[in-house]
């Protein structure tokens, strides 16, 4: 029985949505409600040298000022770890406030709480802050002198090196180089909904109404910072306008409502300006990538060096992991991944979608372009050549499907037969070009155990439950599908609820892991409480199934009934009537395969894009793309289908459009709003064909690889590939500006 | 947002009268700029007068061929007035290249004029500049300037006008109506856009309390074969890097009339007066496009990041020239 | 709230100045009248969603660069987060709140449903607002004209495609007789 899976059925909160009825953080309306507005460091390093709250502290309707003068010191400060570990998960290891140190532009320096959002904003504006300005580094160029080599990422969960090999050697004796250097500027998430905090304190309890891609990294990292026993914090979250990365760590401003709330002995609404999210929940850094391949005439890859420089914050060695792909996806003997360091005054960098490997990816497959052009190899071609059977260790991907996207998104594109000749195709001011790149990007298993709560009740109907939270990744809808069919109901009579840190638990919806692992929880409730209730049918004298075999027992529509016969049965409803149960529950659980499966993993796909450039202006358009991905088993085509879209759109901006400068001498960021830190609008993107390849694989939960990142990944690559394609430059920094992309002046 | 008092008002006597009373008043139309600057803590009022009321929606034919626009005329209401679109088709143009269609449907055609700039280290309430805090030093000098002028700058400041639409008004000779507490005004719009100089933070002739009350297109002549063209990072919704205002009259293959106005690179809505010089009398030829946009381009002073507007500019006059001869040829 | 609307008018027609401190105003949201009491300074946006409690209506930038704000101010669609609530008294305001007839979704929406015209559904309200009031315009004719005339609406999960789709759906029933 499988009827609700692999349906296209529509969102089951999209009426909610489409008629403003879904509520969001910022929109929990409760007595009494204040409102806290922070107040950010005006300088990127040096000293708080004194605070004058009085000008606020005498405009209407303010309740408190808080700054480290007087708000209380936190408990213990968390290590930092990736949400989807379930532990605290804190976004950077250092907590505002505390003392009079500044060591980031927007650093929080002040708290205003007031009686209405007016109030509390116009107040923080009257704060006055002294500051004493000590020498800072908000850039790569700034600290090239203090690079190091990080040996540990993601809070010492990865090693920050990887090698195989001699990739020296290798290098020195491929017949055929390949060697460049990237810069990519830094990227904001910048979801349409900033984050928000609402914080309710009563009998010494905390319930946080909080944005976030992980209820329960916020429970853990508040309860930690605050001292407080875990079962005093509640957190829920029904909707989440958003997150690619920005929600998946728990900032400090969540910490600072509830201690504002404490303060004021009323309930905290924090919502951050959008200003304020440039530098209040991390950030995709500032980077340079070089990466060095070594082939044979034939286009065999034998060696690939691969090195990452990025700037993080003073108090953790973050970067975004960008080897994990090129360590992998091709077949190489030799090979070396290196990421170093600078320690400079930003904030803790943080995930953002397609984390660390779309970057990396990006520099792979632009390498891989050009290797394709200086062998004369077409570039799917070079691809399918090398793609590795196994992953480095010899281990069988769990799942593969690279050959067969790279093939059929070759055909759907219209790949073949492709002049590979730059500059070849013009329609009038404008120059057309194609590009591809491979995609893969790395399946997440290190996450605890994951429950789910399943409920049927005597008239048939069913409550599913588990602590995840819905931000656009349509959780609600294909939670539902599983739990529809593994409980054997239709889907109308399946509700799922989510959102709140008293449900079962998950980790936090991050890494592509999401989907995965909270239907595997369902699944995993579900069918317990089916075989539950079929173990009690089979065993009940008055049913038409007593003394059949559980194994015989199938169920449609509620209805448990003998497979070979269905017209023997009884539905839900009848038989938990007859035995007076109101209803009934079980929890499922589901733990993820040991980190030393034998088993590579990756998600693999393949990417193409054609672009118009026009030369004389370097306006870049896309015109067209096609994604085609392996993602394993798709519970609802039409979700997953939206979010590979909203992937590749990602990439297709992250190559144009997005990215963000430093001004040094500030140490602040030049763009700070939607005006000026570029995302796409609706005229940037053209129509978009995402197809899928079906694998099956056995070792990730029922067989889903997840749909977060893979849509991203690789797209990029295509874009700027496109764009070599039709001019015949290959730029080497990220975004694709017009002063790149425009030919140069004829004199010069 | 600061505490603000409130006063609707249904003249433009009252209106005046009451901002002019009030140094910290000013008024509210679309709100579009203001209510942002307002918010942001750069512009400071005390008061608002909202003037929505007043009898200044109208867009109607002056008597000899030119069109008054209503200074309360919504941007989006203009653009799509037959009259305007018709016959100044570089003006709709520029109006529908501008912000997206909701602010078009709040903004209105005298609250545009007077929009400030996007400059960051003016809009970022904390940054030294020249026009936000006279005599504080201009920030964007040696910082962060791709997005600013290389036209008509100083060593004051170096922000860019943002207006689309005022740069085709500027290539027309549009004339802007004023009543002040010293009576009506009319000024040139050429002359309405002061250059920074050393007093960035003036950036128009009206006094406190002077409202603009309409907007005097001259007969469409030669802007009836006007184009006007935006290039920029993004395909909609963004101000320009570069945009032209331009208008040709070719007859024998020899420009006899020009009109060009830049956007995007210009302290001011840039009225290219060099090179509509430079052209009259020349072949209408890409290479006399490019030798006339050389020669406007050659007083650009540009910074670290914004060198590439000097040829961007330039390449985009060519663009703008060319499209308006072929609706020009005779 | 007990506010005397005909006291309330008759001062309107000469133009005292109010507030800076709160002032009773009544706002016409989609056609019911509510007697609040705001400080001038309050936007139009914030006035809905945190005195009127109607959240659909969304926060995205506060600065006009989103458009997940959009409402109908007198039938055209602008944004509230620039718009100040007092400026609204004797004007007719519509939100997402307002465009279902007797409980029935309007097309719009149930063609976004759909399409599946959104993900987060942050910018959603905003952008059915402005969709709506597209064919209203005579903006929905072309591909290009809905491309460009739905670019004030930001949509970071990139649902663009199925966003003109719904719109294209919606436009053709309507010009079926």
């Amino acid at each position: 029985m499988n009827t609700a899976i692999g349906r296209p059925v529509d969102r089951v909160d999209g009426h909610a949505k489409v008629t403003g009825g879904a509520r969001y953080t910022a929109e929990i309306s409760l007595p009494g409600l204040t409102y806290a507005a922070v107040v950010g460091a005006r300088i990127p390093s040096g000293r708080v040298e004194s605070v004058d709250a009085s000008r606020a502290l005498s405009a209407g309707g303010v309740l408190a000022v808080l700054t480290h003068e007087n708000l209380p010191k936190i408990a213990g400060q968390p290590r930092l770890l990736p949400s989807l570990l379930g532990a605290a998960a804190p976004g950077q290891s250092f907590f505002p406030m505390q003392d009079a140190a500044v060591h980031y532009a927007g650093q929080p320096v002040a708290l205003v709480v007031a009686e209405s959002h007016e109030q509390a904003q116009y107040a923080a504006s009257l704060v006055d802050v002294a500051y004493r300005r000590e020498p800072s580094i908000t850039a790569i160029d700034e600290g090239r002198d203090r690079v190091y080599e990080a040996q540990r990422l993601f809070g010492g969960l990865m090693p920050g090196r990887d090698e195989r090999g001699d990739v020296g050697t290798a290098l020195a004796e491929a017949p055929v180089r390949i060697e460049a250097g990237y810069r990519f500027a830094a990227n904001h998430h910048n979801a349409l909904e900033p984050p928000a905090t609402t914080a309710v304190w009563e009998d010494g309890r905390l319930t946080l109404y909080d944005s976030t891609m992980g209820i329960r990294a916020t429970q853990l990292t508040v309860a930690h910072l605050l001292g407080l026993p875990l079962s005093h914090v509640r957190v829920i979250t029904h909707f989440v306008g958003g997150g690619f990365g920005s929600k998946a760590m728990t900032w400090p401003h969540v910490t600072l409502a509830a201690m504002a709330a404490r303060h004021v002995g009323r309930p905290v609404r924090l919502a951050l300006t959008r200003a304020q999210t440039y530098t209040s929940n991390g950030h995709r850094e500032e980077q340079e990538q070089r990466i060095s391949l070594g082939a044979t005439r034939d286009g065999r890859l034998t060696a690939i060096r691969h090195h990452k420089l990025s700037i993080t914050s003073h108090f953790d060695d973050w970067a975004e992991p960008a080897t994990g792909v090129s360590s992998q996806l091709y077949d190489v003997e030799h090979y070396e991944g290196v990421h170093s360091l600078i320690h400079g005054n930003t904030m803790t960098p943080t995930f953002t979608r397609g984390p660390g490997e779309t970057l990396g990816v990006f520099v792979l497959e632009t390498a891989m372009d050009e290797l394709a052009y200086e062998l004369g190899v077409d570039p799917v071609e070079l691809r399918l050549r090398n793609h590795a059977r196994t992953d480095p260790r010899g281990n069988p991907w769990s799942s593969d499907g690279l050959a067969e996207c790279l093939r059929l998104g070759a055909e759907r594109f219209g790949w073949h037969g492709r002049d590979p000749r730059p500059r070849a195709r013009r329609d009038g001011d404008w120059l057309i070009g194609t590009g591809m790149a491979a995609a893969a990007y790395p399946v997440a298993f290190f996450m605890p155990e994951q429950r789910a709560r399943a409920r049927v009740y005597e008239d048939g109907s069913a409550v599913v439950q588990t602590g995840t939270q819905e931000f656009g990744t349509g959780v609600l809808t294909v939670a539902t599908q599983v739990a529809a069919d593994a409980l054997g109901l239709p889907l109308e009579s399946v509700r799922f609820e989510a959102g709140d840190t008293d449900l079962p638990n998950t980790s936090a919806a991050v890494g592509s892991a999401g989907a995965g692992m909270v239907s595997a929880a369902v699944h995993a409730a579900a069918t317990a409480l089916r075989d539950r209730l079929v173990a009690m049918a089979v065993t009940d004298a008055d049913s038409p199934l007593h003394g059949a075999d559980p194994a015989a027992v199938e169920v449609a529509d509620g209805r448990m009934r003998l497979r070979d016969r269905p017209e023997t049965g009884e539905t839900y409803a009848d038989l938990m009537i007859r035995r007076r149960l109101a209803d009934a529950e079980e929890v499922g659980s589901w733990t993820p395969p040991p980190l030393t499966t034998p088993h590579g993993l990756l998600t693999f796909g393949a990417q193409f894009a054609e672009v118009a450039v026009d030369p004389g202006l370097g306006l870049i358009r896309v015109r067209r793309m096609t994604g085609v991905f392996a993602p394993g088993r798709v519970l609802n085509p039409k979700l997953a289908r939206s979010q590979l879209m909203g992937g590749m759109v990602w990439g297709l901006s992250q190559a144009l459009l997005e990215g963000n400068e430093m001004d040094t001498r500030h140490g602040r960021w030049g763009a700070s709003n939607l005006g000026e830190y570029l995302v796409p609008v609706n005229a940037d993107i053209p129509e978009i064909t995402v197809e899928f390849v079906e694998v099956e694989d056995d070792v990730v939960p029922l067989g889903i690889k997840g749909v977060g990142e893979i849509g991203q990944v690789g797209a990029a690559a295509a874009v700027a590939n496109a764009v070599f394609h039709a001019t015949g430059r290959r730029l080497r920094r990220l975004p694709l500006a017009a002063e790149l992309v425009m030919d140069p002046p004829a004199s010069s | 947002m600061r505490p603000l008092a409130y006063a609707r008002v249904s003249t433009v006597a009252e209106a005046v009268e009451i901002v002019a009373a009030d140094p910290a008043g000013a008024f509210l139309a679309g709100g579009t700029t203001e209510i942002d600057l307002v918010r942001l803590g750069v512009a400071r009022p005390d008061l608002l007068v909202d003037i929505n009321d007043l009898p200044l929606h109208d867009i109607e034919d002056l008597p000899g061929g030119g069109v008054r626009i209503g200074a309360l005329a919504r941007m989006s209401e203009v653009a799509r007035t037959p009259v305007i679109a018709g016959r100044y088709p570089g003006v709709a143009q520029a109006l529908l290249l501008g912000a997206s269609q909701q602010l078009r449907n709040m903004a209105s055609m005298g609250g545009n004029l007077c929009q400030r700039t996007r400059c960051a280290y003016f809009r970022d309430g904390v940054s030294p500049c020249n026009k936000r805090e006279p005599g504080s030093g201009c920030s964007a000098l040696d910082g962060l300037n791709r997005g600013h002028a290389v036209l008509g700058t100083s060593e004051h400041c170096i922000a860019t006008h943002p207006s689309d639409v005022a740069v085709a008004l500027v290539a027309f000779d549009a004339v802007v109506h004023t009543a002040g507490p010293g009576g009506a005004r009319r000024i040139p719009i050429d002359d309405f856009y002061l250059p920074p100089g050393d007093t960035p933070d003036r950036e128009n002739p009206l006094r406190h309390g002077e409202l603009i009350t309409a907007i005097d297109l001259p007969p469409a002549g030669i802007a009836e074969r006007s184009v006007y063209l935006k290039f920029r990072d993004r395909q909609s919704y963004e101000f320009a890097l570069v945009s032209v205002c331009a208008a040709v009259r070719v007859e024998d293959g020899l420009v006899t009339e020009a009109r060009l106005a830049l956007g995007g690179v210009g302290t001011k809505p840039w009225r290219s007066r060099l090179a509509e010089r430079r052209l009259l009398g020349a072949p209408a030829t890409a290479e006399s496009y490019a030798a006339a946009a050389a020669y406007e381009l050659s007083a650009a002073v540009p910074r670290r990041h914004n060198t590439f507007k000097v040829e961007l500019a330039q390449r985009a006059i060519v663009r703008g020239l060319t499209q308006a001869a072929r609706g020009g040829m005779r | 709230m007990g506010i005397d609307l005909t006291a309330e008018a008759a001062r309107r027609r000469t133009p005292t100045v109010r507030g800076p401190s709160e002032q009773p105003v009544v706002l016409t949201v989609n056609g019911t009248h509510h007697a609040v009491a705001l400080e001038p300074r309050v936007s139009l946006l914030d006035a809905l969603r945190d005195r009127l409690g109607l959240t659909g209506s969304k926060k995205g930038c506060d600065q006009g660069t989103c458009g997940a704000c959009t409402v109908w101010v007198d039938g055209r669609r602008v944004l509230a987060c620039l718009t100040l609530a007092i400026a609204c008294e004797g004007r007719q305001v519509t939100t997402i709140e307002g465009v279902a007839t007797d409980g029935e979704p309007h097309p719009m929406q149930r063609a976004f449903i759909e399409h599946d015209a959104f993900q987060c559904g942050y910018c959603t309200p905003g952008q059915i607002m402005s969709a709506i009031a597209l064919i209203e315009e005579g903006n929905a004719e072309t591909d290009e004209d809905i491309a460009e005339f739905m670019s004030g609406n930001i949509c970071r999960c990139a649902a663009y495609p199925g966003i003109r789709q719904a719109i294209k759906d919606v436009r053709d029933a309507r010009e079926r007789p």
